[in-house]
């Protein structure tokens, strides 16, 4: 971080856009790094691709019956096990095969999607959402409120994040969706906390948050509408990141058992009960394995994007 | 520097004891009770089993229990018993934490080798060929679970080419840790190959290089010397929190390959409700995680002398 008491950084400052001068967020200065970060975005065959591939997701996570006609759940055990991919195929029930249980493989690579993509989102929302003001509250509070709130950060992040989510996990009998959710918020807010406090404090030592306080603004005025959007950037673009991990980390619990249950239907899940035929039939691990790992590419590639737009340094 | 290492030491002390309590209070909140599972099904007289919570300890009340069990590990180094096995839990340690710690050792040395060697052949090309081949790759790796690329490493070098067993030994040999190792360190080696490029690739363009080229110092120096040691300072921060994310993050791959270490102990006292088995491997899990991080300040001094601890 750069030394806090710098006052009125210089235009070609590279943390410029992160202490400028905005009293508004829609005032000019403001503007200019969210219209900047999109016009370098759309320039970034990065974001082009994550983006196509997210919007693709999403539809196939809110409508996956246009997509397949077969069902997920509903297996026939003629088929158990059956199927070599064929080109011909493409997109009807039998295409990627079946799975033990004679379900359509296919079908549940296509509906395992929307598990994931919410768990990754919401996940993701809840933790910005909660970290973020813990982060705000101790950098702008300082003194003993911070050394409270960093304690208590300090000692979630000490916790293992995998084995954390898996003891609270244990706890619940049934492992819905929201049950995964709030296991991964629970352990994974601590960094978003720690990069809003550190902007936190280097945004409040600036002029315009001074100006700000003598002018008679409020703490609330000045948190939200002061110091809130100059520490946007950095706490957004850890946030699009770690979106894909949490996707990777439900797969990840979801495989070692302790994540989704069944009826949900979910890729880790898919994953671990084609482990155990991984010699006989390969089909039933490799395209959930596929389908998780493009997912997850998507959601870091958007991260990575978003990070160049918004950080000029890396321009 | 010695009153800093004190003062760090002695800040250690509310977290440690912050997280074991954490992690004491998660495990006891767990429905289900390790005595009357140690019964089966058939269950066992009601006086049996408060005889057993009595003689472990688990009737009093919950603070009470993790004051004991802390006074147990500071004053005797006594982890607890095993409930399952009634075996000391440092024995049970004792066993699982050599393997995890050479498996996360191998993972942890290969993770700086190549991790930040990609980075300085990348960082120092930057914008061309070499540099977009290793973003793309880091990012692939990046985006691959460690599950389905244990999967992939072991179809592929096991099943396919036979170049090794898929299944690791009792022994556990360093040849046998190498594929487990690369599957474990893989992700870390990404972020770390990344993370150098990026810092390598900004101070290129710093003052100080500008200065070392003007003054025709040798260019093993320049990059050596003068741009290594200042762009490993966020290389190291990640490093030091690292090792221990390794230990922790074992639990996929030691069951992929069926070593026997700290992962399928956890593993398996989370699944059971073991609480003290589990309280004792987070605790030591902590222990190296904290002392990383100081040895990652002292560090920081090292490298850029303008870092000064009083």
């Amino acid at each position: 971080m750069p030394d806090a008491t710098k006052t009125a950084p210089a235009p070609e400052d590279a943390e410029a856009p992160l202490v400028g001068p905005s009293v508004d967020v829609k005032a000019e200065k403001a503007r200019s790094l969210w219209g900047d970060a999109w016009l370098e975005l759309r320039r970034n065959w990065y974001f082009i691709i994550s983006a196509a591939l997210i919007v693709l997701l999403l539809v196939i996570a809110i409508v996956p019956s246009l997509f397949t006609s077969a069902s997920p759940t509903v297996g026939d055990l003629a088929h158990h096990f059956l199927g070599k991919p064929e080109l011909s195929k493409v997109g009807s029930p039998e295409w990627l095969g079946y799975d033990g249980q004679g379900r359509s493989v296919y079908a549940r690579v296509i509906y395992g999607t929307r598990a994931s993509v919410i768990v990754g989102i919401s996940v993701t929302l809840l933790v910005t959402v909660f970290g973020g003001l813990i982060g705000m509250v101790a950098g702008y509070f300082g003194g003993w409120v911070d050394a409270l709130l960093s304690g208590f950060t300090n000692i979630f992040l000490g916790l293992p994040f995998l084995l954390g989510a898996m003891v609270v996990l244990q706890a619940f009998t049934e492992r819905t969706v929201l049950v995964v959710i709030f296991a991964l918020a629970f352990l994974g807010w601590t960094q978003i906390a720690r990069v809003t406090r550190g902007a936190v404090i280097t945004v409040k030592q600036a002029d315009f948050v001074q100006a700000a306080r003598a002018l008679g603004a409020g703490t609330n005025r000045i948190l939200f509408r002061h110091i809130l959007p100059n520490v946007l950037a950095p706490v957004i673009v850890v946030a699009t990141i770690s979106l894909g991990v949490y996707i990777s980390a439900e797969a990840t619990l979801s495989y070692l058992g302790l994540g989704l249950a069944s009826p949900t239907v979910s890729w880790g899940m898919d994953i671990s009960g084609g482990a155990s035929q991984i010699r006989v039939a390969q089909h039933i691990l490799i395209y959930p394995s596929i389908m998780l790992s493009i997912t997850v590419l998507a959601f870091i590639m958007l991260g990575e994007a978003v990070r160049n737009a918004l950080d000029p340094k890396t321009r | 520097m010695g009153r800093y290492v004190v003062r760090r030491l002695l800040q250690m002390i509310p977290v440690f004891l912050g997280t074991t309590l954490l992690i004491f209070l998660m495990v006891y909140a767990l429905p289900g009770d390790p005595v009357r599972g140690l019964f089966g099904d058939k269950g066992a007289d009601p006086a049996t089993l408060e005889a057993m919570r009595h003689k472990l300890g688990l009737d009093q009340p919950i603070l009470v229990q993790y004051w004991e069990y802390m006074k147990g590990i500071v004053v005797h180094f006594d982890f607890g018993t095993q409930i399952a096995s009634g075996r000391p839990v440092t024995d049970v340690l004792g066993d699982a934490f050599p393997v995890t710690l050479r498996l996360a050792g191998m993972a942890f040395v290969l993770e700086i080798v190549l991790g930040i060697g990609l980075g300085v052949w990348a960082g120092l090309r930057a914008g061309r060929l070499t540099d977009n081949a290793v973003l793309i790759f880091t990012l692939l790796i990046i985006s691959i679970p460690v599950f389905v690329l244990g999967f992939i490493v072991k179809s592929v070098f096991a099943f396919q080419l036979d170049w090794i067993s898929p299944n690791v030994s009792n022994d556990a040999t360093w040849s046998e840790l190498i594929a487990p190792a690369v599957v474990l360190g893989s992700l870390s080696l990404a972020y770390v190959a990344r993370l150098t490029r990026t810092t390598m690739a900004e101070n290129l363009r710093a003052d100080y290089m500008r200065t070392a080229v003007a003054k025709g110092l040798p260019k093993r120096r320049i990059v050596g010397v003068h741009l290594m040691r200042n762009s490993l300072i966020p290389v190291i921060t990640f490093l030091g929190t690292d090792l221990g994310a390794l230990m922790g993050g074992a639990i996929v791959t030691e069951g992929l390959f069926n070593v026997k270490g700290v992962g399928g102990t956890i593993f398996e006292s989370i699944v059971r409700r073991e609480g003290t088995t589990l309280v004792g491997l987070v605790t030591v899990l902590v222990i190296v995680y904290l002392f990383m991080s100081l040895i990652v300040d002292l560090l920081y001094a090292v490298l850029d002398p303008r870092i000064r601890y009083a």
